[in-house]
């Protein structure tokens, strides 16, 4: 595959989509030449970041799409998801098994927690509605590691 | 748009001695599991101990599935009488279990004749 290829491809704002997504960048990383296991993780990643997208920025308006921009260099797959939302303003925390057990926290909420730890870099960005997007890298440089 | 999550039941022996209820998971586990997942739990009898989660026909985990998972293990933990334990998942989804601590709460097994040793 050439350095510097991009494919596009817009979501629904439903939840299951987000598979949709998982697969083209999980054909894009093969393609790349990623392994395995770095697929599976880029795979969770990328169907994570939908998820908030569809659920959170697009609130389930059927009425607006998730944008899922994924691009190659030689190095580094990257994928962006752009929603309507206003974005992210929270970092990620770890969850705390121990207070999910108790009650005293949601057993959601793990989503931007999986992002950041199974890819090599995560960002979220704050924009204007079709501007909020998180963008997601991973580097071949760290199949040796 | 979501995949249902199919449940079945069935019994085994546990290598210590007594029964052991396993719920099989099918198809994808998210959001739209809760039903079919908590439905398959809160049905079993009553007199269910031990409990083994098999995760091998299971395709796709997100993390709202997850936590369906965890509500799973508090009540079992509430309970103070049930054990749960898990085996089928794959390596990518035993670090991602790992990653977010449900090893803690629940043995995690390669397949299910490893389970039933342990159990």
């Amino acid at each position: 595959m050439k350095s510097g290829s991009s494919v596009q491809v817009r979501l629904p704002s439903e939840l299951g989509f987000e598979k949709v997504a998982m697969s083209t960048a999980a054909s894009m990383a093969a393609l790349m030449g990623f392994s395995e296991d770095r697929i599976e993780d880029l795979k969770t990643a990328v169907a994570e970041a939908c998820i908030n997208a569809i659920e959170h920025g697009n609130q389930l308006n059927n009425g607006l799409s998730v944008g899922v921009v994924l691009s190659t260099s030689d190095d580094e797959l990257v994928v962006k998801v752009i929603d309507d939302g206003t974005g992210v303003r929270n970092a990620p925390h770890a969850p705390d098994i121990d207070r999910k057990m108790h009650g005293d926290e949601d057993p959601r909420g793990m989503g931007m927690f999986l992002i950041q730890a199974l890819v090599d870099e995560a960002e979220w960005h704050q924009g204007p509605p079709g501007k909020s997007f998180v963008r997601l890298v991973i580097r071949l440089d760290k199949e040796s590691q | 748009m979501q995949v249902t999550t199919k449940v079945s039941e069935r019994t085994a022996a546990a290598a210590s001695g007594g029964a052991v209820t396993i719920l099989a998971f099918a198809g994808d586990i998210s959001s739209a599991s809760k039903d079919a997942i908590l439905g398959a739990y809160h049905g079993l009898n009553g007199g269910a101990t031990k409990i083994l989660l098999d995760f091998t026909g299971v395709d796709y985990i997100n993390s709202s599935g997850i936590a369906i998972v965890i509500q799973m293990l508090l009540e079992a933990g509430k309970s103070g009488t049930q054990s749960v334990g898990i085996f089928g998942l794959s390596p990518h989804f035993q670090k991602v279990f790992t990653m977010v601590g449900i090893n803690k709460y629940a043995a995690m097994h390669k397949d299910e004749a490893t389970a039933l040793a342990a159990a």
